[in-house]
């Protein structure tokens, strides 16, 4: 596999509706903006992009089949090779990915990937019903389909195995919406407090609507190099750029109905799904004590497949120290709940642990006051832009938005582009992003890093 | 003198069709105008009728209509499913169909306050997860006869028994649960 070089983005505003544009016009949006930072024009960028890839969730949504070849054609890229992908809400760190394949495999030189989501055609109630279509719809959709339900009974199960709490699940709440306060690109800018996302309404037992993400219209794009095409964008460009590599990929996939899933032995855990920073004796010790009171892998308190996305990705990146060898992640957090489940799929904590690190203070942006009690100082910053929470989750879009963030983190250009240094990560090098679908069914796990 | 009816000048803005009047556009030949626009907006209804096949786990249907709960065993491991399914994921083989006794208890459940559109009536309704014993995979259902307001985490392991709709109607919702005790 070749060296595959992510070398500019570009994100629409993100917004409850965005009538004002066709999905085509977010995609432009997004598009125009990668190409204006590296400062060529589209006539010049057309001469060197070999192929798009798309990204959107739902036709239900869009209302129309075939979106992803419309907004290809839109941005005058016919007749170059195209194609749409689909994975629920991973479909943006999938697309990520496809366009990753495409260089490192020597089939482009520069890929173009794009995502969007137009999810405001529909009322709330029924893009409730679209997403939920995502879940079985012999088994699962006809109780009562609704994804935050089904997220809720993980929370539970959480709550019972591990004695998690909602105030930690708060902290998350709070923590991304305060990150958001100073990304100008995000949906919701709120300084919140604990007790706000408690006394919000609830939606789901124990989450609120404070615990959730909202319904979006938004579209991102990222560009994709190999060593030969980002030596060509630069002839065009007149200068060298940031070189961010992405050094690994990862993804992992579960049974679709979560009440499938398997309840494993720790020999099969430690077989098939231990990392590498739980390969000694005082985590076999932890994980034995907790296999003794009754735990389960995975359940459905656990993301296997985040785990096997963190265990491939971290394998071809070579990290074994997550936490102290990641500088910062973007992670799904279309619950509160999933982000906790997900530091421990990462491996940033163990399993049994999200809840207590979630309110360490190891995940937040160092220099923010959060109006929070943290007793540790930031290891790792977890959705310094604000996560899907506060930024909102087009979903075709969102898994592209985080690698624009996060490319942006890498090259140390967040103050140019929110106009504000107080997201920016100090001395980040290393970035994880995390993309995840249906209750954990798909999920990627992409590793970026700078390079001198 | 005869009642004229009189047409009104302007019709409210709707979004019930496409058939509109006095639509605003520029008169003369200038038509930068229409950068400033604001967008068009219209109702486009959707509806489907699918004849929807429940192919393989019919037999499961089946027996909810007649009260009675099937399982899938793969009869060379003995790994059993809560769920209908054809084939077992570790063996690859066919599963047999095998009747339990539909009680258990809970592993996991919430109260869904508010939901897609086709469920907001039902609101507030409670979703357990349920272990059975003999079974290695859980059940997705609706859990009936509990206060929905009185939420807490001490509903987990509670024990739950199915009841079957007098009148199936060929959904899994032809079993509901309440608790045992």
């Amino acid at each position: 596999m070749r060296p595959v070089y992510a070398v500019s983005g570009g994100v629409s505003k993100f917004a409850k509706a965005r009538p004002d544009k066709t999905f085509q016009g977010l995609v432009k949006e997004a598009y125009d903006y990668a190409l204006a930072d590296i400062g060529i024009d589209h006539p010049q960028f057309l001469e060197l992009v070999d192929g798009t890839i798309a990204s959107y969730f739902s036709d239900h949504f869009t209302r129309q089949l075939m979106a992803g070849i419309m907004a290809h054609d839109y941005l005058g890229m016919s007749p170059k090779p195209s194609h749409r992908v689909e994975g629920g809400g991973a479909t943006g760190g999938i697309c990520f990915q496809e366009g990753w394949k495409a260089v490192a495999s020597g089939y482009m030189d520069t890929c173009l990937t794009f995502g969007f989501e137009h999810m405001s055609h529909v009322e709330t109630w029924k893009g409730n019903e679209f997403i939920a279509l995502a879940s079985d719809v012999s088994f699962d959709y006809p109780v009562g389909g609704f994804y935050s339900g089904y997220y809720a009974m993980m929370v539970t199960r959480h709550m019972a195995e591990f004695g998690t709490t909602v105030e930690q699940l708060a902290h998350v709440s709070v923590k991304n919406h305060i990150n958001a306060y100073h990304n100008p690109y995000a949906q919701k800018r709120q300084r919140l407090t604990v007790e706000d996302v408690r006394s919000a309404p609830m939606v789901a037992w124990p989450l609120t609507r404070l615990d959730i993400c909202v319904m979006s219209d938004g579209a991102a794009a990222v560009i994709l190099c190999s060593e030969e095409g980002l030596a060509k964008l630069e002839k065009a460009a007149g200068r060298r750029l940031p070189r961010v590599r992405v050094t690994g990929i990862g993804r992992g996939t579960d049974a679709m109905r979560m009440a499938d899933r398997p309840h494993q032995s720790l020999e099969d855990f430690y077989k098939y799904n231990a990392l590498p920073n739980e390969q000694n004796d005082e985590a076999r010790a932890y994980y034995k004590d907790l296999w003794d009171k009754g735990f389960r892998y995975p359940g459905v308190h656990s993301f296997r497949a985040g785990r096997m996305a963190s265990y491939e990705a971290y394998k071809n990146a070579g990290i074994t120290d997550p936490l102290n060898e990641i500088d910062f992640v973007e992670l799904h957090d279309a619950y509160t709940s999933s982000e906790i489940q997900t530091y421990e799929d990462m491996g940033l904590c163990r399993y049994g642990e999200g809840g207590p690190f979630a309110v360490s203070g190891k995940t937040f942006m160092p220099g923010l006051d959060y109006g929070l009690n943290l007793p540790e100082k930031p290891a790792c910053p977890v959705n310094p832009s604000g996560g899907l929470i506060a930024c909102g989750h087009p979903v075709g879009a969102t898994g592209l938005m985080q690698a624009v963030f996060a490319l942006w983190q890498l090259q140390g250009t967040i103050e140019k582009h929110f106009g504000d240094p107080a997201l920016q990560v100090p001395d980040a090098r290393r970035g994880a992003i995390h993309s995840h679908a249906g209750t954990g069914t798909y999920v990627t796990v992409s590793i970026l890093e700078q390079e001198k | 003198m005869t009642n004229k009816k009189e047409f009104p000048k302007r019709i409210e803005d709707n979004l019930e069709g496409t058939i509109a009047f006095s639509v605003p556009f520029p008169t003369g030949d200038d038509l930068s105008v229409l950068k400033q626009m604001s967008p068009i907006v219209v109702k486009q209804p959707y509806s489907i009728d699918y004849n929807y096949s429940y192919g393989q786990d019919s037999p499961f249907f089946a027996a909810l209509a007649n009260g009675r709960f099937i399982v899938s065993r793969n009869p060379k491991s003995g790994y059993t499913y809560a769920n209908p399914r054809g084939h077992d994921m570790y063996t690859g083989t066919e599963n047999e169909w095998v009747e339990i006794k539909p009680e258990g208890k809970i592993h996991a459940f919430t109260v869904c306050h508010f939901g897609s559109e086709t469920f907001l009536p039902e609101c507030p309704f409670i979703l357990i997860l349920v272990e059975f014993e003999g079974c290695d995979t859980l059940f997705l259902a609706r859990l009936v006869g509990v206060d929905p307001d009185s939420a807490n985490i001490g509903w987990i392991g509670k024990k739950v028994k199915g009841r079957f709709l007098r009148n199936s109607k060929l959904k899994p919702t032809d079993i509901y649960f309440n608790l045992a005790d």
